[in-house]
């Protein structure tokens, strides 16, 4: 496909189509109602293709794992409100080792919170965010043609780890229009689908379940998702690094932070050719980069963490670095985004006073 | 000598988990005879609820998926959309299907997606301990209406079939009991028909069974059976409550 304006929202729904989703359930909410649009006008297109708009989120994310357990590729999206209700599916698709592509387009919180672009989702998408002790793949992407890029990357890493994988987006990566390339599909080997129901034609009748009454076994099958996730984290850690290599101080953020931090960076670097400020831009969340943060410890002091929220992302930050360094924090909730500029006076603050060049 | 009566292939060689006097292994038992019968085993595929009947997997020899409290219908539909020549069914008791999870039941058969519901009717929850249902009786006493259900404020028992009935796209609902011979028998036909109405793809279909649970009905076996009869049956009439020509 050739290069095109589009939507974020857009740019997702068609990746999904080309990455061979068939199927999509969704309730309406915004900031992401352009996405079920889209997908309800794409999948009359498919063959095969269904679209449901459902009664409740929780119909939604069940009809997911109704399609995610008959074999077919499937996706829903919604955002904050509408994730937090999808939890208890999101729980039920992770113990029962189904695959499903949930798309976040987050918005301001608690509760109903706004509708503007936050980052105050992350602990409960990092973390699993229902019952039970599991985790997902979470994704972030930074700009419209990441967005198409990491819906592919979605549905592979679900289908060949058989958990769900997370988009966590926000109201303004979702709402803005950049030139994207929506590629072909490059079929990845992926295991088979042996565990779908197809009904139990020339072979024993297949069960799928979360429900493991004897602890032990509970026990044992806690642990097999706890190494599954290893072996995530092994292979499929994901950042972006930026000016790292003679940095004085790391920034890390993510998504529509990062891109923001990034302006601010460049602009510090325009008015001050002499400073030297790097980014470390985690892709997963989920797995977080945690290597390549501590190993950047080794040479840099000063961590500048910026984030949409009240402060999240900073604590695995932390976590990572184990001590090491210090970390500043920046952090403008409620769906407030700040501009390159404000971010950069905040960041300008926190630059290491030795190494600063004292021009200005 | 004729044999007359044999394991059904649809049920596995297992002793079943259900008190004494439950109906759940009456109904399993027709589900697995009908299976046989119309040579659905291959291409059934059942939701089952959290309940009792969660274990229904231990018995059906067929392909399944548990589904979280009261989400059976939503599951069904997506996989019948993505398999729409498969034969999709849920088993869900009533505070599943009539408490839970009734945004689910009323947008499936609002939307007529072409599954079928074996809806067990035993007005209280089983398996959590004999609480109060949305199918519980007036006055009937539960571990969570001590007093008996007292209808100005925790409303009347629900008739899911006659709620339904008002929906364009229901085509087949029929309220059956297992508490007889007699009554086993038309739960079987019963549960044959609807299955049919998902062959031929005519619409959304439910059988509504009155079924026992001595057990929390603190009440003998035969005497449950009886109490279905006396009592049960006159707030949920037997019969056909909605049929569309298929």
């Amino acid at each position: 496909m050739n290069k095109q304006l589009m939507y974020g929202t857009y740019a997702i729904g068609e990746a999904a189509i080309q990455a061979g989703c068939t199927c999509y359930f969704g309730y309406p909410i915004t900031p992401q109602n352009e996405l079920p649009e889209y997908m309800s006008r794409r999948l009359l297109e498919v063959p095969g293709g269904v679209f449901i708009q459902a009664e409740s989120e929780l119909a939604a994310i069940n009809m997911v794992l109704g399609a995610s357990v008959a074999g077919a590729r499937v996706m829903t999206s919604s955002s904050s409100p509408g994730i937090s209700l999808k939890q208890e599916g999101i729980s039920f698709l992770a113990g029962s080792e189904l695959p499903a592509v949930i798309v976040n387009i987050v918005r301001g919180g608690p509760g109903l919170g706004n509708i503007a672009p936050a980052q105050s989702d992350y602990f409960q998408a990092t973390r699993g965010g229902g019952h039970g002790d599991y985790k997902t793949i979470v994704l972030a992407p930074a700009s419209v043609q990441e967005m198409a890029d990491l819906t592919f990357l979605a549905f592979d890493l679900s289908d060949q780890y058989r958990m769900p994988a997370l988009i966590l987006g926000d109201g303004m990566l979702g709402q803005i229009m950049e030139p994207v390339v929506i590629p072909a599909r490059k079929k990845k080997k992926l295991p088979e689908k042996d565990y779908i129901l197809t009904g139990a034609r020339g072979r024993p009748a297949r069960l799928v379940k979360s429900l493991i009454l004897d602890t032990r076994q509970m026990e044992d099958h806690n642990w097999k998702l706890v190494r599954k996730f290893q072996r995530v984290k092994q292979n499929e850690t994901r950042w972006e690094s930026f000016l790292l290599e003679d940095a004085e101080m790391v920034v890390i953020a993510y998504g529509t932070a990062a891109r923001i931090a990034k302006g601010s960076i460049n602009r510090l670097k325009k008015e001050d050719p002499d400073i030297k400020i790097g980014m470390i831009r985690p892709i997963t969340l989920s797995p977080f980069p945690e290597k390549i943060i501590r190993e950047t410890a080794g040479k840099v002091s000063d961590f500048f963490v910026f984030e949409m929220s009240t402060g999240q992302m900073v604590e695995d930050v932390k976590l990572s670095l184990e001590g090491r360094g210090t970390v500043h924090f920046y952090g403008r909730p409620g769906g407030v985004s700040p501009t390159p500029a404000e971010v950069a006076r905040i960041m300008a603050r926190h630059y290491p006073q030795s190494k600063s060049t004292g021009k200005k | 000598m004729k044999k007359v009566y044999s394991r059904p292939k649809s049920l596995k060689k297992v002793p079943m988990h259900y008190c004494p006097g439950c109906g759940h292994s009456i109904i399993h038992r027709l589900i697995a005879e009908l299976l046989d019968e119309m040579s659905l085993r291959e291409t059934a595929i059942c939701v089952p609820p959290a309940g009792c009947a969660v274990l229904a997997y231990n018995y059906l020899d067929i392909d399944m998926v548990e589904a979280p409290h009261g989400r059976a219908t939503a599951v069904a539909t997506g996989i019948k959309r993505v398999r729409p020549d498969n034969m999709v069914f849920s088993y869900q008791g009533d505070g599943d299907l009539a408490a839970i999870g009734t945004a689910e039941t009323l947008h499936t058969a609002n939307r007529g997606e072409l599954i079928s519901v074996i809806f067990v009717n035993n007005a209280i929850y089983g398996m959590t301990g004999g609480q109060m249902a949305p199918t519980t009786l007036a006055g009937q006493i539960t571990t969570t209406s001590p007093s008996g259900r007292n209808t100005k404020t925790e409303g009347p028992p629900i008739r899911v079939c006659e709620l339904l009935s008002t929906l364009e796209n229901t085509t087949y609902l029929e309220r059956v009991a297992v508490n007889s011979p007699a009554n086993i028998k038309k739960t079987k036909k019963a549960i044959k028909k609807a299955f049919q109405h998902q062959q031929k793809k005519t619409g959304f279909s439910l059988v509504e069974i009155l079924s026992s649970c001595p057990t929390n009905w603190k009440m003998d076996p035969l005497k449950s059976c009886r109490w279905i009869d006396e009592i049960m049956v006159k707030e949920f009439p037997l019969g056909v409550i909605k049929e569309v020509k298929c």
